[in-house]
């Protein structure tokens, strides 16, 4: 079987969720990459250099330049034509992309896959991860998204497959891209960050979450999160939210502090390896799924674990 | 101009899903339907438009079993003008619902269709932009902000790092998040008034489409349980413990 799989980038790097991709896309056959964009010769090279890719193709267009769905949609299902599954980092950009390439093949689309249990059969979380489904396709092609925790990274390096211009396609004159307000951070990223710390709506205001969530990321390097409460309440940007709805994670350690454990929330980092949870009600529901649990008023107990650390 | 909104019944977003002890699904017997919230939202935001002036009819749209008829009169209650049901007991999947939709779009000629980005039963993510390339219209996904402005509409979108705003020619296709907007409780007059408000009844062969899954669902299981922990005293053991693990400030 060859796989096609969709490489995430900023136009420089790849992406560190197309390599859980590449991971998985591996079990299922041989490695193709797509990289689509404007400008990209930087980010071919690199995608080239990913350990046990067999082919990487490279589709530098104008047109492509900001992940147009309308764009690059129809040049992907012609490239379809030559490979058997379709393989996609699930995130925003290849949740957005993947679906309009499946329907135009006119096949149904396997969505967030947490394993490869076959040739077509996977398991994926459905009901926010409160059940696992087992599916297996019947589809000739496979359209595939993949929740980048679920899977190990491949190694970036070590590669040298054959780079190959795609000539196709070009600017459908449906959609233009207008502008982003993408926040610029010296901090991990929160889907690869190695250690997360969260806040909850227990802070009680912006200013809270800056004097006490921020300094314990900082001393440990870590990525900073928020629970859906919090978001909602303004103490943090919207693209801070770990939960169902939010991003999911899956860090070495996850600090949950003063977040009571909602089941939307709880489905964004169950998979953590290590959680850790302060909170001052001994009966939240954090607690039964923390490693470590401290009970006690975080506005005390936040700042002399940061001193101590 | 007309917009289309599909909504889809599912499991109350308040109930605990149970698996069924015999692995062939979540059990949705004698439990708590409703609107699927990201679909209300989408309601709500062509409600919204038309109150703007901006749109002229509202359209709600379900395929589903017959009991998907009271989801309609919700969305009738909050203030579509008519609904559509498109009827089947197969559980549709995102890409037959999107050809059914598409017939749909061809025969009612909307300048929008917005739909909830996933339905939190399936979890997919899908019928939007699968939609968008049955019809070939252009997509806004997972906005929080939708404005219409002559022959195209700006749609800001959710994206990861933060938000991006494309410019999409009308007719489009949006799916909405969770921060698009709050919907609005349909009150008692309201909820009256839409049991007189027209209703077709539709099948997917009136369509052409055929409803057979393409997936077939081996089994459903329990996630893994994950184990509670040790409760740690004070700060010092709880630092003492992360030290152990190699944390280092």
């Amino acid at each position: 079987m060859k796989t096609l799989v969709w490489v995430e980038h900023d136009g420089s790097a790849v992406k560190d969720a197309t390599l859980s991709a590449v991971t998985a896309a591996a079990l299922l056959g041989e490695v193709h990459l797509l990289v689509v964009g404007s400008g990209i010769d930087g980010v071919a090279k690199a995608a080239a250099e990913i350990a046990g890719v067999a082919k990487v193709h490279v589709a530098d267009n104008a047109a492509f330049g900001h992940n147009l769905p309308e764009n690059i949609a129809p040049l992907i299902a012609d490239l379809m034509g030559h490979h058997d599954a379709f393989v996609v980092p699930a995130t925003t950009n290849g949740k957005n992309i993947a679906p309009r390439v499946a329907a135009l093949l006119d096949v149904m689309q396997i969505s967030e896959i947490i394993s490869v249990e076959g040739p077509k059969t996977f398991t994926r979380p459905i009901y926010a991860g409160n059940a696992i489904a087992t599916v297996e396709s019947t589809d000739a092609k496979l359209v595939i998204t993949v929740r980048g925790t679920a899977f190990e990274k491949a190694t970036a390096t070590g590669g040298s497959a054959a780079v190959e211009a795609v000539s196709a396609g070009g600017d459908t004159g449906m959609s233009r891209f207008v502008g982003s307000e993408i926040a610029k951070s010296e901090r991990p990223e929160l889907t690869s960050a190695k250690i997360i710390v969260s806040g909850g709506r227990a802070l009680g205001s912006a200013e809270k979450y800056q004097e006490v969530i921020v300094p314990l990321a900082d001393k440990l390097g870590a990525a900073l999160g928020a629970s859906r409460a919090a978001v909602d309440a303004g103490y943090v940007p919207n693209d801070y939210q770990v939960g169902q709805t939010g991003k999911i994670v899956a860090p070495q350690i996850y600090f949950a502090i003063g977040i009571s454990g909602a089941i939307q929330h709880l489905a964004g980092m169950k998979d953590s390896k290590v959680i850790v949870a302060i909170n001052k009600d001994e009966d939240a529901p954090i607690f039964q799924v923390a490693d470590m649990g401290l009970v006690g008023d975080l506005f005390t107990v936040v700042p002399e674990l940061t001193a101590k650390l | 101009m007309k917009i289309i909104v599909p909504v889809k019944r599912v499991l109350d977003y308040n109930v605990k899903p149970r698996v069924k002890a015999d692995g062939t699904g979540v059990d949705l017997a004698n439990v708590k339907m409703s609107m699927n919230p990201f679909d209300e939202i989408g309601i709500e935001e062509a409600i919204r438009l038309k109150e703007k002036g901006v749109a002229t009819e509202i359209v709600a749209v379900s395929v589903g079993p017959q009991k998907a008829q009271e989801t309609l009169r919700t969305a009738l209650a909050m203030g579509a003008d008519r609904a559509i049901l498109v009827q089947t007991d197969d559980d549709a999947e995102p890409l037959a619902i999107a050809k059914i939709l598409k017939a749909i779009c061809d025969a009612e000629a909307p300048g929008m269709v917005i739909l909830g980005k996933q339905a939190i039963d399936g979890d997919n993510n899908q019928t939007g932009q699968m939609l968008a390339a049955l019809t070939g219209w252009p997509q806004g996904t997972f906005a929080s902000a939708v404005v219409v402005d002559g022959d195209h509409a700006n749609v800001t979108r959710e994206v990861d790092g933060g938000l991006e705003t494309v410019a999409l020619k009308l007719p489009a296709i949006v799916t909405t998040d969770l921060r698009l907007n709050e919907p609005r409780y349909a009150s008692l007059p309201n909820i009256m008034k839409a049991k007189s408000k027209p209703m077709d009844m539709k099948t997917p062969a009136d369509y052409g489409v055929d409803t057979t899954p393409r997936v077939k669902t081996v089994k459903v299981s329990e996630p893994p349980v994950r184990q509670a922990g040790i409760k740690v005293a004070d700060v010092d053991t709880l630092v003492e413990k992360l030290k152990a693990m190699g944390v280092n400030a």
